[in-house]
């Protein structure tokens, strides 16, 4: 996992509420077998007509959002089905970042367990950072270490985040090689549970 | 310390703490083609084996054509959805987990092959790729969706890491209408809460509306847990639980049931124990519901209407109904039941048990769909449709003008042949009114087995109880 400690990017305003990962990456991209290449596909329905032109008013495909690096969204961003293609496509269109006040469960995991950081505001800031966002070419500075979000005009907020994903994203570390540090605890359980549950071990 | 149901399954499972997260034990771990290619390369990557194949089960279900099963995976048009159900079997067989091929008669919907094999147990915890697996916590397990890095780590583990969810409970108390049943209270749930009502939660539900429903009602009521935002929906395990598990293929035989039975028994919420978060919906009041948006919060009773934009003073909320409206082809203020349809799809994890297609044949027995509208039914598995033509089941769908087709997910999200045309009209049972889900442009009505016949007969969105 590539780790993640500080981006300067573009911010994208995308603020519709309960944008759901249908949305994010329709599933006629879920056939791969690759977890590469996906990027194509984000919010492919809302990027491209019927034709496969761009359709100019949707905010990425604006000149000034192009290479966005974040995106600043809606309330309970990511709902819906548990496809990871969703943070896998984010991550290949260049997108490492989204800011929004709240994200649902199993998205969450799926982000952290790739590297993308979610960054939770009260939703006054969120609008906040979403205006400066429509202003152009600016750009935001997301610092993992600090715990801040500085807009272009230099007003910086704080986020929370557990410590323990922190430092994951910060190390970029793999959650299997961390489990399998405890497998002796996992065989124990089996063994103990093979006794008192003989009929889930057959 | 007295415990809900959930917190008894979290206590159960917890194998060691690490870095904040809990380390838990995964009983049962269910896969299907399309979340798991990546998770079975991860590992060959970093050269780990598949911890527990004999814990792991796989189905072919989302790309899989509805028609012409026999001919195969070979049959299968679409070469990206041919592949992807090739590398399944592979992965698979290369790493000794048990594999239902397409066609296989006990094949079909994830969601309905676990608990249909007896796989699914209460007390149980289970995961799959796959967003409703909420399902199987109708029999009293704590099962959840997750994503593909996770399903890597299941399968190299046998272990999730997980953090504890905030208890809920959903009590359903009251004796409903005729035409009213479990998709109805799960709309009437996720349109009190919202869709991100249950995040962060795991939800109980609970009441005596609840203990009435049979498995397949629980059933479709835990799996729509997750359109509420909630990872895991359960039901505490009672006899109607016991009864449905008895006699399984993969259900305990004599000594060992009784000894399951017994522990089975222990998983049910203590007195007094403390939920975060308490809802409560009276059955006796619902009457049909239905969905006019693009979110399964969209929901309106079949005499409403659907909202004028104007009346919400959020103006961002008043700029989404604007847009699902403009999507949804509806005008503000309409009657939902003057929609007319085009397409109806009786099938998915959330309505595709034999109880549904039985509830669905009753309606139809006698009737015709109306001339304009393509109706079909989508058995969840094999052993469904064959249990559906042992009773005459299909006899009654085909005269009336319904397509009777072979088991898979189908048209519930449009991975396969089946989907709608842009603007198509469709009166479904699955789970997910989201734009383009079930084809690009195509509009979703969601709704009980009972209202979606009542549709196809119609013609439009119907009251079930008028017919
Ligand atoms: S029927 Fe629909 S919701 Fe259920 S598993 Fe298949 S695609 Fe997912």
């Amino acid at each position: 996992m590539t780790p993640f400690t500080r981006l300067d990017a573009r911010a994208a305003p995308l603020l519709e509420a309960n944008i759901d990962t249908d949305q994010i990456i329709p599933k006629q991209f879920l056939k791969t077998v690759e977890r590469e290449g996906l990027g194509c596909g984000l919010f492919f329905e809302w990027r491209f007509d019927e034709q496969g032109h761009e359709k100019p008013e949707f905010v990425l495909n604006k000149p000034e959002y192009k290479n966005a690096g974040i995106l600043i969204a809606g309330e309970n961003f990511g709902c819906g089905s548990s496809r990871e293609h969703a943070p896998w496509a984010l991550i290949d269109f260049g997108i490492s970042c989204v800011i929004g006040s709240s994200f649902a469960d199993i998205f969450t995991g799926n982000c952290a367990n790739n590297g993308l950081l979610l960054v939770r505001l009260p939703e006054a800031q969120v609008q906040a950072l979403q205006s400066e966002a429509k202003g152009g070419n600016h750009i935001f500075t997301v610092d993992l270490e600090q715990q801040t979000v500085t807009a272009p005009s230099g007003a910086s907020y704080r986020f929370e985040i557990d410590p323990n994903l922190k430092n994951k994203l910060l190390k970029g570390l793999d959650a299997i090689g961390e489990t399998l540090q405890h497998e002796g605890d996992i065989t124990t359980f089996e063994e103990r549970r093979k006794l008192i549950q003989p009929w889930v071990a057959a | 310390m007295a415990k809900t149901l959930y917190d008894k399954i979290w206590d159960a499972h917890a194998v060691a703490s690490s870095d904040g997260d809990t380390i838990l034990y995964i009983d049962l771990h269910l896969i299907h083609e399309v979340t798991t290619p990546q998770a079975f390369a991860g590992l060959r990557t970093s050269h780990r084996p598949v911890r527990r194949p004999d814990r792991t089960l796989a189905v072919a279900d989302h790309n899989t054509p509805t028609e012409g099963q026999a001919l195969g995976v070979a049959g299968v048009k679409d070469d990206e959805a041919r592949l992807q159900l090739q590398t399944l079997e592979r992965n698979a067989k290369d790493n000794g987990i048990e594999f239902f091929p397409m066609g296989d008669i006990r094949n079909g919907i994830v969601h309905v092959i676990g608990p249909e094999q007896g796989r699914t147990q209460p007390g149980m915890t289970i995961v799959c790729g796959d967003s409703h697996t909420s399902t199987h916590g109708a029999f009293g397990a704590l099962a959840m969706g997750i994503g593909t890095s996770e399903v890597e780590h299941v399968l190299a583990t046998q272990s999730l890491r997980q953090k504890k969810a905030k208890n809920m409970r959903a009590l359903i108390e009251g004796t409903p209408v005729p035409g009213v049943g479990a998709k109805d209270y799960a709309l009437a749930v996720i349109a009190t809460i919202g869709t991100a009502g249950g995040t962060g939660y795991a939800i109980e539900y609970a009441g005596d509306a609840v203990r009435a429903l049979s498995m397949e009602g629980r059933m479709t009521l835990c799996n729509l847990t997750i359109e509420a935002g909630a990872k895991a929906g359960m039901v505490a395990p009672d006899q109607t639980t016991f009864d449905y598990l008895m006699g399984r293929p993969a259900t305990p035989k004599a000594g060992a049931w009784d000894m399951a039975l017994a522990s089975w028994k222990s998983y049910f919420t203590d007195e007094g124990a403390h939920f975060d978060h308490e809802v409560t919906i009276d059955a006796s009041q619902l009457i049909p519901q239905v969905t006019w948006g693009t979110s399964p919060e969209d929901v309106v009773a079949i005499n409403g209407v659907v909202p004028d934009p104007e009346t919400f003073h959020d103006e961002a909320k008043r700029a989404q109904v604007e847009r699902a409206l403009d999507y949804m082809g509806l005008k503000p203020g309409q009657r939902i039941d003057e929609a007319r349809i085009d397409r109806v799809f009786i099938g998915s994890c959330t309505n595709s048990r034999i109880e549904d297609l039985r509830a669905a044949a009753d309606v139809a027995r006698g009737r015709k769909v109306a001339s304009h509208v393509k109706a079909m039914v989508v058995p969840g598995s094999g052993l469904v449709k064959a249990q559906a033509e042992e009773e005459g089941l299909d006899v009654i769908f085909k005269d009336a003008g319904f397509d009777w087709r072979e088991p898979g997910c189908s048209m519930c999200l449009g991975m396969n042949p089946d989907r709608l045309a842009p603007g198509e009209r469709c009166a479904s049972t699955s789970n997910r009114n989201f734009e383009g889900r079930q084809g690009r442009g195509g509009r979703t009505h969601l709704m009980s087995p009972v209202m979606a016949v009542a549709a196809a007969i119609a013609g439009r969105i119907a009251d079930v109880r008028d017919l």
